[in-house]
């Protein structure tokens, strides 16, 4: 069997946050109106991180929010498991704002599709990009990232894990055989 | 993370780590009441039935409120004016309901036990929102929850429930799940109005209010069922608000940051002044405003998933 191997260690994706940051600037050209929303729970540290990057390069905080999907999943009537439930929480308004949703690993784009409807339902955002850690391919829906970390072609029978040292006390990303 | 059983009918089987999920996904469902746009499309074409025997105002709104704002088509059938004054039967009731395939039933009956013989019956999941002098789940959950997010814990908490404590299922209720998550509870009412059978719940059992809230940390009052005022349970109300109204000095003898909580609807100035209803330590609308969130937790943790 297989087992994991490391694809990225601390420093890449240090680099990768880095130049995701300063490419959400120069598309954005500045922090007018910008906030950033991370996907519970993997994209709740890496927004967290380009909101520090982003500071440091602009000297200014942009603000930060949290989304939950688990209400807006489209398994949720036939999985017959019920995800635990998180807080969302976005406490400023999104009417005009240009949203970045942050993810740690982009593979169907269902975790997105859910995002988005459930931003939508807080206001009518200017425009959403989607700024990801980890392309893995394998998409079922038209959706694609606007800043990607790494794009890392996998196949379907592996699973690919981002750890972060504010959740698992690493910052790796890993490739490995997946469960079955 | 899923429950065992496809019912939540009495906080007396349900285990402590259920219990802790229901609370946990309830306080964030929180948030979504907060929105402009009150809605999610979780259960999109899920159907949930109110089947209401007897008169309520805050629980079956709270069940139907929470049911719409989880995108679910809620129906209210009240005895009144349903076939039940027809006679049809609570089984044949029942069983119609069942043939048109709702996937949540919520009831609520004088006799207890009712939704019990409901939810053997049916095929879908059955809340029970107050059967009879038994249980009221759904309010002691919120209850649990309004002290836990007051409180950080409940465990280790001081709690006295006073009034009219044999024919309570809120009673019943809080009493089970109070000490499953392990604080300590005192009862207090007039003799009259404690069950014989009380000290094997593992409750302390006062006869004054002064002596059962010193020192406690939450204070429970119940409604005076002013409908069975006939049956003599006590003289008058005036005399029972004498003895048993809670008021400024009761609160001065509790703790320091002491809740007071009321399940509604209150009578003003039989079992509680107006100025500790509407007071900095009372919790009675918070105690509504989580209800709306429990009762949603338990919807979207009971449908879904086919088997």
């Amino acid at each position: 069997m297989k087992k994991k191997k490391v694809v990225i260690n601390a420093e890449g994706i240090d680099r990768s946050l880095t130049r995701i940051a300063y490419e959400i600037l120069e598309k954005n050209k500045g922090i007018e109106d910008l906030v950033l929303i991370g996907i519970r729970t993997g994209g709740i540290y890496l927004a967290q991180r380009l909101q520090i990057k982003i500071e440091q390069i602009e000297k200014a905080k942009v603000p930060m929010g949290i989304v939950d999907i688990t209400l807006y999943r489209d398994d949720l009537l036939t999985s017959n498991r019920k995800p635990r439930l998180g807080k969302t929480d976005i406490p400023f308004s999104l009417d005009g704002r240009k949203i970045v949703l942050v993810d740690d690993v982009l593979f169907t784009g269902r975790t997105i599709r859910a995002a988005m409807d459930a931003l939508i339902d807080f206001g009518r955002p200017k425009l959403i990009q989607l700024a990801v850690l980890i392309d893995r391919g394998h998409r079922e829906l038209p959706i694609r990232a606007d800043f990607v970390g790494k794009n890392l072609p996998s196949s379907l029978w592996e699973d690919v894990s981002v750890h972060l040292t504010e959740k698992n006390g690493v910052d790796e990303v890993v490739i490995e055989p997946g469960q079955e | 993370m899923i429950l065992q059983k496809k019912d939540i009918l009495g906080i007396k089987d349900l285990p402590v780590e259920e219990i802790t999920i229901i609370l946990d996904t309830a306080e964030s469902f929180v948030e979504v009441s907060s929105r402009e746009i009150k809605k999610v499309p979780t259960l999109r074409g899920k159907t949930i039935i109110n089947l209401f025997y007897e008169a309520s105002t805050r629980t079956r709104t709270s069940f139907e409120i929470a049911g719409k704002r989880l995108s679910a088509d809620t129906i209210n059938i009240s005895a009144s004016t349903s076939s039940v004054v027809k006679g049809e039967t609570l089984i044949d009731t029942a069983k119609n309901l069942e043939a048109m395939n709702p996937d949540v039933i919520v009831i609520r009956h004088s006799a207890s036990g009712a939704p019990h013989m409901l939810a053997r019956m049916v095929r879908q999941s059955v809340i029970n929102a107050g059967d009879g002098a038994n249980e009221h789940p759904t309010q002691a959950l919120l209850d649990l929850m309004t002290i836990r997010s007051k409180k950080g814990t409940i465990a280790g908490l001081k709690v006295a429930i006073v009034g009219d404590i044999a024919h309570s299922r809120v009673a019943r209720s809080n009493i089970y799940g109070l000490q499953k998550m392990g604080a300590q509870v005192t009862v207090a009412g007039p003799a009259t109005m404690m069950p014989r059978d009380i000290e094997g719940l593992g409750v302390e059992v006062r006869t004054s209010l002064e002596e059962a809230v010193s020192g406690v940390d939450v204070i429970m009052m119940l409604r005076i069922q002013t409908e069975r005022q006939q049956q003599n349970f006590f003289p008058s109300l005036r005399e029972y608000a004498q003895h048993y109204c809670l008021s400024r000095r009761h609160l001065d003898l509790a703790g320091p940051d002491v809740l007071v909580m009321h399940p509604g609807p209150i009578n003003r100035g039989v079992e509680i002044a107006p100025e500790i209803a509407d007071g900095p330590s009372s919790v009675i609308l918070e105690q509504v405003t989580n209800g709306v969130a429990v009762r949603m937790a338990l919807l979207y943790l009971l449908t879904g998933g086919k088997q």
